[in-house]
């Protein structure tokens, strides 16, 4: 019976019992060490915070060996790495402030609060959502919670701007950046959507330059996606946030229909509102001078932030500063829009370049679920989950590190911030649930064989 | 679906090598650039943010740093100031350091070769990094006695260990309080290092080794008759002329013998021993013994005993200098320490030192140990010969010299009952109506304790009056303990 021991191995749950000690030994010990840079002795709360974090990897050890026992055992670890990694480098930055003086920062204490609701919310989805496909039936509520969600902070009395951009709503106190919710809303609903049109989106139309362009009549959805970044793009003034909406739907439908030219459609489309942003608005068009050039002495004041963020780049070389050992604190959102920054600065290139890996891995799993699935709609919602991760880290890091102008986006699992930090949360526990269901082995009956795309029966 | 997923993979792949790209240029190419911008403030708070090694004298730490609770982490604090300030000079995030600030820098801040070892330990420990200390050779108690006998007057004090080149006293006054500078207060240092640069005084020169080059008057006989005594036709008993006044070779200008300007002939018949010409600072009996020896001789002996060499203790001093290419007249005035002749007192106590180290000079030196926190030494004073400008024999003969000019000469006020002293005055005159500068330079021993001296007050007067009492108090301080 040598199947049988095969599928007894196939989950690895033990692997990741493992790999969530290693997450746990890694991220603890970061935080120790920030206490011992910064005071010269371990942090006072080292073995509440320890036993909190190995107490709640038990608890998601646990939770997916009851409810979804074939889930990839590496994508749990690393959120956790990544996890309280960011709560160190938050410590660092709070604690070098409150040597320092020169501003002030949220004590990590606020960012495990919010970890523990994360990881509440990411095992209560995967206790409770039994199947991914399930969240197919909240395609059009979905929209219409995303569409709200997102033009929220435009709304008076808690809309928000802060640093030009109308990303954040504030209620009674607590800010929240509701984008990131509206970014699983969308996820799920484009999934759906998506994954019932697919066949009349891929349907050629008029072949232009080599390219076959779809269907006029096909351009509705498109155009309305397009309208919607507009709108995020002209109201709220953010770039970073319109264009990640705007390439999750693109890549999403690309993904779904096969069609390179929606590709290149959404592309151009997306051009011209960026030239209309960069060249009309005041705060954009500062954002791109600071992007071209912001050492020079007349651009120097203006792009304070970057050029700070820059210099603690520098300021860390190759191996960093060590932690607790930099100035992140001469960084302005040194724990939240520029944790890279510090990141890069304590832990030098070796560590931002292991930062940037970690972040690779995660998605390349989610990648390797979508592949993997064997329904349309788990697979378009893996590989839109997958790539919204990509794309926000590639707003985020280049826009710290000159790649792109800056933008208002924060590092998933990394950066200050409840509401980012629990809505990741929610990501990685449907990245679970999804490949949970691309491994399980009812799904391949026979190794080896073509995967059908062709989704099995879905009660709607 | 697969196919499209495997691009979308691609694309991913690509927007992280940019990531990745960009990095690695902020990280390591351009990081030379931006360490080095003008408003990179890290570089600042980097060097001021290390917890900087104390600087010792005696087991007392004269300089060191404490934790301040604002943006550069340390604060720099001296205990005294105002008297070890030439020697350690300030720290100040306003306007840079100076003294061993500024030459051990890398050993108080912890980035020394020599401590990588040590850096490492801290860095695979977890420790915060800590610069080394550094303990000086001075001696308290010289110091004390030389900067409370100076009281406050313009002017340096300089004394040496002759057999190990330890500096044991540099005083330099008017001093300042580098604490004003040192902190963090900015506008209350720029208001400091103004009214600081602008004292007419100048309170922030180090009169001892730089900045400042004084005419040696009188107290360059000394590196005359070592020249003469090397010169091998010469002894302490040679008879040499001394008139009551000379008139220059090829020149209309009249040199009387006596520093007061009185035409004494400096003994019967114009004539008198070498030693008794020293003993009386007879001005005519060197400048016609110094046109004698010839330029070179003199130079060739002013070189061995340090001047015109950069030497650094690890302060940098500045060469002492005599003139070049002169004629009869520029020589015999440069003889007895005048026309283009410039020295540091470091230098003066060098050829005072030479004299009672058997005629070797040995470079000075002020560090005497290097020690890292946890009190393991990274390294100790070691002596150094710099030069011998003559032979022990010739040494003893200078010594000799010297006892009578302070038993029973111009410099009397020196005298120690129990301790062989011995001197030379100096009243360098540097300017038309203005009061002479008054030097005394020598040397004290008894038994194994030795200490060669320099002291210059500025437009003092008679040596004999003002610098010579100074020398006593500092000698005294070191010998008779």
């Amino acid at each position: 019976m040598a199947t049988i021991v095969s599928y007894t191995a196939r989950p690895r749950r033990i692997l990741q019992a493992l790999l969530l000690a290693f997450a746990v030994l890694i991220g603890v010990g970061a935080y120790a060490l920030v206490g011992l840079g910064r005071f010269d002795e371990l942090p006072p709360n080292l073995l509440t915070y320890g036993i909190g974090a190995a107490v709640l990897a038990l608890i998601l050890q646990v939770a997916v060996m009851w409810r979804a026992p074939y889930a990839d055992p590496v994508i749990l670890p690393l959120v956790v790495l990544l996890n309280l990694l960011g709560i160190a480098m938050i410590e660092s930055v709070h604690a070098a402030n409150s040597i320092y003086g020169l501003r002030s920062s949220a004590s990590a204490d606020r960012q495990m609060l919010w970890a523990i609701l994360g990881v509440a919310a990411c095992v209560a989805l995967i206790v409770l959502l039994r199947d991914h496909r399930h969240l197919r039936r909240y395609t059009w509520i979905s929209a219409v919670a995303g569409a709200i969600l997102l033009l929220l902070p435009l709304a008076p009395v808690i809309g928000d701007a802060r640093n030009g951009s109308k990303i954040w709503i504030n209620i009674a106190g607590y800010s929240f950046q509701p984008a990131e919710l509206a970014k699983i809303a969308f996820a799920i609903f484009f999934a759906g959507y998506l994954v019932s049109r697919r066949d009349t989106l891929a349907l050629a139309g008029p072949k232009v330059l080599g390219i076959h362009l779809p269907r006029w009549s096909d351009f509705g959805p498109i155009l309305v996606a397009w309208g919607f970044a507009m709108a995020v793009l002209v109201f709220q003034t953010d770039l970073g946030t319109s264009l990640m909406f705007f390439g999750l739907f693109v890549v999403m439908l690309y993904v779904a229909t096969d069609r390179l030219s929606w590709l290149v459609i959404g592309a151009i489309m997306f051009l011209p509102p960026a030239v209309f942003a960069a060249t009309q608005m005041g705060h954009v068009r500062t954002r791109i001078t600071c992007w071209l050039d912001p050492l020079s002495s007349a651009n120097y004041s203006s792009c304070e932030q970057i050029n700070q963020g820059l210099f603690g780049l520098a300021n860390g070389g190759l191996t960093g500063a060590g932690l607790g050992e930099g100035r992140p604190d001469v960084v302005p959102h040194a724990e939240s829009d520029f944790i890279f920054s510090s990141f890069a600065e304590e832990l030098g290139m070796v560590g931002a370049f292991a930062l940037l890996l970690l972040y690779l891995l995660l998605v390349q799993r989610a990648i390797r679920a979508a592949v993997g699935i064997s329904d349309g709609f788990g697979t378009l919602l893996a590989g839109g989950l997958g790539f919204v991760m990509a794309l926000q880290v590639f707003v985020v890091v280049g826009g710290v590190t000159r790649v792109i102008p800056l933008t208002g986006l924060t590092l998933p699992f990394l950066a200050a911030g409840g509401s980012s930090l629990v809505c990741n949360w929610l990501i990685a526990g449907i990245l679970v649930r999804l490949s949970d269901a691309a491994r399980r082995p009812a799904a391949r009956q026979v190794p080896g064989s073509p995967v059908q795309p062709a989704p099995r029966a879905v009660s709607a | 679906m697969n196919k499209p997923l495997r691009h979308v993979w691609l694309v991913i792949g690509l927007l992280f090598v940019l990531l990745f790209t960009s990095t690695t240029y902020f990280q390591v190419i351009a990081q030379a650039r931006l360490n080095a911008h003008g408003q990179n403030q890290r570089t600042l708070y980097n060097e001021y943010g290390r917890h900087r090694g104390p600087i010792v004298v005696d087991g007392h730490a004269i300089a060191s740093s404490e934790s301040s609770g604002d943006t550069y982490g340390y604060l720099r604090g001296y205990d005294p100031g105002a008297m070890y300030a030439p020697v350690t000079g300030y720290y100040s995030v306003v306007y840079g350091f100076t003294g061993l600030e500024r030459s051990m820098n890398d050993t108080l801040s912890g980035e020394a070769d020599a401590l990588f070892y040590h850096r490492l330990s801290d860095i695979l420990s977890g420790r915060q990094g800590r610069g080394a200390s550094v303990e000086l050779t001075l001696d308290a108690a010289a110091q004390e006695a030389a900067w409370k006998a100076l009281d406050g007057r313009r002017g340096a004090v300089v004394a040496l260990d002759p057999e190990t080149g330890a500096v044991l006293a540099m005083v330099s006054a008017p001093s300042y309080d580098p604490n004003v500078l040192a902190s963090h207060d900015t506008g209350a240092v720029s208001k400091a290092w103004t009214a600081l640069n602008e004292d007419p005084e100048r309170p922030l020169t180090n009169r001892a080794i730089g900045g400042d080059l004084y005419p040696p008057g009188s107290v360059f006989k000394l590196v005359v008759a070592s020249a003469a005594l090397e010169s091998g036709e010469y002894t302490a008993d040679t008879e040499i002329p001394g008139p009551g006044t000379w008139q220059l070779p090829n020149s209309s200008a009249v040199m009387n013998n006596r520093a007061s300007g009185g035409t004494e002939p400096c003994g019967p018949d114009d004539v008198s021993s070498l030693a008794d010409a020293l003993r009386q600072s007879c001005n005519t009996s060197f400048a016609m013994l110094g046109t004698e020896l010839g330029e070179d001789a003199i130079a060739e002996t002013a070189k061995d005993f340090g001047f015109g060499q950069r030497i650094e203790i690890p302060l940098a001093v500045g060469p002492s200098t005599m003139g070049e290419g002169m004629d009869d007249a520029q020589l015999a005035t440069t003889s007895i320490g005048q026309y283009d002749t410039r020295v540091t007192p470091l230098q003066m106590a060098m050829v005072a030192g030479a004299f009672a180290n058997d005629g070797v000079v040995m470079q000075p030196q002020l560090v005497q140990a290097v020690r890292t926190n946890d009190l393991s030494t990274v390294s100790e004073l070691s002596p150094k010969e710099l030069g011998q400008p003559l032979t022990a024999a010739n040494a003893a003969q200078m010594r000799q010299m010297m006892v009578g000019v302070v038993e029973d000469g111009t410099g009397t006020a020196a005298r120690i009952d129990g301790v062989e002293v011995g001197g030379k005055t100096g009243t360098a005159e540097w300017g038309e109506g203005r009061t002479a500068h008054s030097w005394f330079v020598g040397y004290a021993q008894k038994d194994d304790q030795k200490i060669a001296v320099a002291v210059l007050v500025e437009e003092g007067g008679y040596g004999s009056r003002t610098a010579a009492p100074i020398a006593k108090d500092v000698m005294e301080a070191v010998i008779e303990k």
